[in-house]
């Protein structure tokens, strides 16, 4: 079971439980982490599971695509970094994955 | 007063969010949740489309894991609230048990409205609102040649476009004269209609359905009012739902199409809350008049304020609504109410599917409809949750985008 460490915006750490398969946003739900919300349940349809991926992680997934990028366009605070966690799966290798968050989803 | 106990009757996502949000907002005191489906709380927009096509798992439409209820000591019942005594303050249970409240919570959301036509109790028809609904169904889609959808608003048509992907014959009847027409103006009507044509799927506008034709107990087909046959071996059905109010009436609280609400989403009774779909609120986008939303954003953003409420910090709720569906290739998304809407401006190309249909009643943008331009949809929901205020005229203008006048116009 992959471990990710989530960093707040203040710079409060979280390790968190993540399954192979499941999404970085429903890791971070179910481990009822403060600021990713993920209002749509994983459709991508509301942009309040923003959260930057750190450089070091970030082509270890495949690159945001349509809805996607057009969602994260209009995110807070948008970086190269970028993503909406729902679209990021989690996968064999990924233990230690580390993710910033920003300050607000809106 | 001291809150030791709150009891939240329905676990759906308007239930399931007031309990998580209470722990997150750090209330120590209990959580009963009570809910009567078995399992764990999960969420429904997927059951009429990507669980349907096995795009998602059951563990996936979970809200939470199980191991969450016991690390934050949510008590999970599956049971069935039957009575509440509000003089006790104590709410019974089908088992015959009951719970104390210090708080309750009305969260019973709503039911499909029946298909009530002879032959709609045949096998092979279906309303689709709980996970059972399309775990029964979900075997019979992809083995279905001929389907008829009764009723094009979002449910129906998420499901017509499973059933059409799925290489059924798929004919959708629809007494209105235009799909989603509660919903989206008449020129996003246009663009599902010939998209939805596209994928192979026939509307049959203004046509009621007459009765179910059924053949040793299985339906075969479908005959509507006026007499015209179509084959089925699948009758899928969304023509509304009917708000689960029946607990709240017998104990006597204020109902007005849905259990009535102040602008806190407190009920008439100052130890009662509702919220979601069951409720009626004074909704501040609607000109302060009664509204009940059948909504996820509605749910949870009402579950949030509840939470908030009940740990000392009370505000009147003012979320802008927003919606979504998705079908086929499409995603259309809707931020605010079109509810009087006078004029529109539309921008995009709908035979691109790229479309956005800004809704003005008397020169002000109410609401903004986009089919797969989502970055309009987000930049409207800033843009319409706050002033200034957009005019027709300013969105008319050659060359206009949304989040260009959305970043433009920021405090």
């Amino acid at each position: 079971m992959p471990t990710l460490t989530f960093i707040e915006h203040s710079g409060t750490t979280h390790q968190v439980n993540g399954e192979v398969g499941q999404s970085v946003m429903q890791a971070a739900t179910f481990a009822m982490l403060p600021g990713i919300q993920g209002d749509c349940g994983g459709a991508c349809s509301c942009a309040t599971c923003h959260a930057y991926v750190d450089e070091a992680w970030m082509e270890r997934f495949p690159p945001a695509e349509g809805t996607e990028v057009d969602m994260l366009d209009n995110v807070t605070e948008r970086r190269a970094n970028s993503r909406l966690s729902c679209q990021l799966v989690i996968a064999e290798g990924m233990d230690g994955l580390l993710i910033h968050l920003p300050a607000s989803q809106y | 007063m001291a809150l030791n106990s709150v009891v939240i009757v329905g676990a759906g996502q308007g239930g399931f969010q007031v309990a998580a949000s209470l722990r997150q907002e750090g209330y120590q005191g209990n959580i009963t949740l009570i809910g009567d489906e078995p399992g764990l709380p999960y969420q429904r927009p997927p059951l009429s489309k990507a669980y349907l096509l096995g795009k998602i798992s059951a563990t996936a439409l979970l809200f939470r894991p199980k191991d969450f209820y016991t690390q934050q000591n949510i008590e999970l019942v599956h049971d069935q609230a039957v009575a509440v005594d509000r003089n006790n303050r104590q709410v019974r249970l089908a088992s015959g048990r009951t719970v104390d409240y210090d708080h309750l919570v009305l969260a019973m959301g709503a039911h499909n409205r029946p298909l009530s036509v002879p032959g709609a109790e045949a096998q092979g028809v279906f309303g689709i609102k709980t996970k059972a609904d399309a775990d029964a169904l979900a075997p019979l889609v992809k083995e279905a040649r001929n389907v008829v959808v009764v009723g094009a608003g979002f449910v129906g048509l998420e499901f017509a476009a499973v059933a059409a992907a799925n290489g059924a014959t798929v004919h959708v009847l629809e007494l209105g004269d235009r799909p989603m027409a509660r919903a989206v103006s008449r020129e996003m009507s246009e663009l599902f209609r010939c998209a939805h044509e596209g994928w192979g799927v026939h509307f049959d506008f203004r046509q009621g359905i007459g009765h179910i034709l059924t053949e040793g107990g299985k339906v075969c087909g479908v005959e509507t009012v006026e007499g015209k046959r179509l084959l089925a071996d699948l009758v899928v059905y969304g023509i509304g739902v009917i708000p689960n109010l029946q607990l709240a009436l017998e104990a006597g609280l204020d109902i007005d199409n849905g259990i009535t609400v102040d602008s806190t989403l407190l009920t008439s009774d100052p130890h009662i809350s509702s919220l979601g779909d069951v409720a009626a609120f004074p909704c501040i986008h609607n000109d302060q008049k009664l509204l009940r939303l059948e909504s996820v954003q509605n749910a949870v953003d009402q579950g949030r304020a509840i939470a908030a409420r009940l740990v000392g910090k009370p505000a009147p709720y003012t979320a802008l609504p927003w919606f979504w569906t998705d079908q086929g290739t499409l995603k259309l998304q809707i931020a605010g109410l079109s509810n009087g809407c006078d004029s529109t401006v539309v921008l995009g190309a709908p035979e691109s599917n790229q479309l956005s249909v800004l809704c003005f009643r008397q020169d002000q943008l109410v609401a903004v409809e986009s089919c797969n331009r989502p970055g309009d949809h987000m930049a409207a929901r800033k843009i319409l949750a706050r002033p200034p205020r957009l005019t027709p005229a300013e969105a008319a203008a050659t060359g206009f985008e949304l989040k260009v006048w959305e970043a433009a116009n920021r405090d």
